[in-house]
């Protein structure tokens, strides 16, 4: 790593944006809607069409862009979810699971704890928090003191609580008597409306806004916080870079993986929070995984793990969710968002590789 | 009389169930094994259904769809063999793309086919995979429940015999288990280990295709967006349950069949709520995990890349 560090200095321009991350996630993009253009291309779908309305459908008014950044809220909490865990070595695969023990807990407190505006979403918040914690940390102790696989014990966790919140849905006294499979609403206290109180702006920003995104930035800033500024992200990225490097350092890992899954589990368990209180108001009935904790794996993998990367790889994810809804208006399918977003990830992923490649021709090394 | 009864309905969903999750938990294992980590095999089973089913409905042989499904769910193998093997990319990450490109190409492609609906129309009979036994014995005897099977749960059956047996007996199994282990060592022997590396997890997704296209030609029918759901990712906890053994992944997807059969029956007498049903397989395996398996001890070079030296 240093030693790269060095050759940089030493090298021109040239090379040092080719030795950028940035580069070669932003040519990644590029790559992916290419593919995504000749593959509507040969459905007979006009791409140009179909990326203009995804760009009209995100950019076209303030209340459609308002919208895309509600979409993202969630996915930058399980993108920063997932990316915590990657730092430290571990892989958070049961960001699903988190986030619906976080929507679930703070859907009951929103439902039945009737206290003022800024108390109640605290305590959601608080609940959505612990809970998702507590799920991730369950697997956690698993793994830790049982030497349990945690790819599986999450497999098998987020089905339990994809199950658990189907349950909870159809108990009478959460359920919504009359129309639909789904929870009551939650009190208006524990909404995260915005609101100005002004018809022009309100009119301009449309009717479901939410601030939800604030608390998506603050656990961002949180999250760098701890991982650049403090003594536990050290631990925590030394046990992901060496582990056995990091015991013979006195870094105790098994304890270190435990706060970091359990911290990871609170960011998703956070977000579904997000989720519930900024959009959905209530909790309907799964019919399959809704998919947030996989999102979530796109962005952190997209913002390269970093925190910061991660609100802005959210707000494209999101915005890609949110015009992806637009598509049936040109009659192109919106499954095309989640082929660009593979294609995506795919050449983020050999781009090492190539980077390597490029650089070692350069250099002559 | 009840009992057996209810012990052959029993066998007959668990048989039922098994074959897709069987037929994908072994292609995990050849991956695993040979040190690519794969979790695209979720993808891999969505766009095999899809491919079955589509191949189904124009050629009406469903073997020869099943074979399609297979070969679909090869094709995206190959590319996460490129990406990993030749590309040294991040497996996790990779397979995490796959997850993302096949079942997202697979409703793609379902729109365009099928005037833009995400569901395939419904397969007839005749375009079904046959049962074995059908008709020998009478429509609702134990027999018939313990028996009448499709034919590829016989089938994944015998593969698992097949598979222990090269992973055990042949020189290739040798390999590719070695290959998992100290790839470095092996290429000292001359031992290829990317040849041994991309047949291994281009089987994994001609298998986890295959397992895909069984849910649509057999059970489901149709291709629908929701047919997969979660299996891939139960095939992989298999083969993790199952010590990336074959024979192992052979009892954690029985067990987990059961599981379902269990779930389908008691669903179906509808005394207790079907959403607390259906967590006990995913609790029983946590639960068997705690008391009786424990630690699964992971291939040394598992998830790691292997570049060549010069």
């Amino acid at each position: 790593m240093l030693k790269e560090k060095t050759e940089v200095q030493k090298s021109d321009f040239r090379e040092k944006i080719l030795n950028a991350n940035i580069i070669y996630t932003l040519i990644s993009i590029l790559i992916g809607f290419l593919v995504g253009a000749l593959l509507l291309y040969f459905a007979k779908i006009s791409p140009v069409a179909t990326y203009q309305k995804l760009i009209s459908g995100v950019f076209g008014r303030p209340k459609f862009m308002v919208w895309s950044v509600v979409y993202a809220t969630p996915i930058i909490f399980t993108g920063l979810s997932v990316a915590f865990s990657f730092r430290t070595g571990v892989f958070n695969i049961g960001a699903e699971g988190q986030f619906v023990m976080g929507s679930i807990a703070a859907c009951v407190v929103g439902i039945f704890v009737d206290v003022p505006g800024p108390l109640h979403i605290f305590l959601c918040l608080l609940a959505a928090a612990a809970a998702g914690g507590a799920w991730s940390m369950i697997v956690a102790i698993l793994k830790v003191k049982r030497g349990i696989n945690e790819v599986l014990s999450f497999i098998m966790f987020n089905w339990i609580a994809y199950y658990l919140s189907n349950y909870i849905v159809n108990i009478p006294a959460v359920h919504k008597v009359g129309e639909g499979e789904a929870t009551k609403d939650i009190l208006p206290s524990a909404q995260m409306m915005l609101k100005f109180n002004n018809e022009k702006l309100d009119k301009i920003i449309g009717n479901g806004a939410s601030y939800s995104i604030i608390f998506a930035v603050i656990a961002a800033i949180v999250i760098a916080f701890i991982l650049n500024r403090t003594t536990l992200g050290y631990k925590l990225k030394a046990v992901g870079f060496n582990r056995h490097a990091a015991e013979y350092g006195g870094i105790n890992a098994n304890k270190e993986i435990l706060t970091a899954l359990t911290i990871s589990g609170m960011l998703s368990g956070l977000g579904g929070a997000c989720q519930l209180m900024g959009m959905g108001d209530r909790i309907s009935q799964f019919s399959s995984q809704e998919g947030y904790g996989f999102q979530g794996i796109t962005v952190a993998l997209i913002g390269s793990s970093n925190p910061v990367g991660c609100i802005f790889s959210g707000l494209f994810y999101g915005a890609m969710k949110y015009g992806g809804t637009k598509l049936s208006l040109v009659n192109a399918p919106n499954d095309i968002v989640n082929i660009i977003m593979g294609t995506i990830i795919l050449f983020i992923a050999v781009a090492p590789a190539l980077k390597k490649l490029i650089l070692s021709q350069k250099g002559g090394k | 009389m009840e009992l057996l009864k209810n012990t052959s309905l029993l066998i007959n969903a668990m048989m039922t169930y098994t074959p897709p999750l069987l037929l994908a938990a072994l292609g995990s294992c050849f991956s695993e094994r040979s040190g690519v980590v794969n979790i695209g095999i979720e993808g891999m089973m969505t766009i095999g259904a899809f491919v079955g089913a589509s191949a189904a409905l124009t050629c009406g042989n469903p073997w020869l769809a099943f074979l399609a499904g297979g070969l679909a769910g090869a094709a995206f193998g190959l590319l996460h063999a490129i990406a990993c093997v030749s590309f040294q990319a991040d497996q996790t990450i990779s397979g995490t793309a796959i997850n993302f490109l096949a079942p997202g190409l697979a409703i793609f492609l379902c729109k365009a086919f099928y005037d833009n609906s995400s569901d395939t129309p419904a397969l007839d009979s005749t375009m079904k995979l046959p049962k074995f036994f059908n008709g020998l014995f009478p429509v609702g005897s134990f027999w018939n429940n313990v028996l009448c099977n499709y034919s590829v749960a016989y089938l994944s059956l015998a593969l698992v015999l097949v598979i222990w047996f090269v992973f055990y007996k042949t020189r290739f199994g040798m390999r590719l288990r070695a290959v998992g282990e100290a790839p470095e060592a092996c290429d000292t022997l001359g031992v290829n280990v990317y040849a041994v590396r991309y047949i291994c997890v281009i089987l994994s997704g001609l298998l986890a295709g295959l397992g895909g296209a069984y849910v649509t030609l057999a059970t489901v029918s149709q291709f629908r967006p929701i047919v997969i759901v979660g299996q891939g990712f139960m095939a992989i906890a298999a083969v993790i349950f199952g010590k990336f053994k074959p024979q192992g992944a052979l009892a954690a997807c029985l067990l987990f069949g059961l599981c379902n059969g269990i779930k389908v029956l008691a669903t179906s007498s509808n005394s207790v709520s079907p959403n607390l049903i259906s967590m006990i397989p995913y609790v029983v395996t946590i639960l068997a995990l705690v008391l009786f398996v424990g630690t699964a001890r992971v291939p040394a070079a598992n998830g790691k890349p292997y570049q060549k030296t010069k």
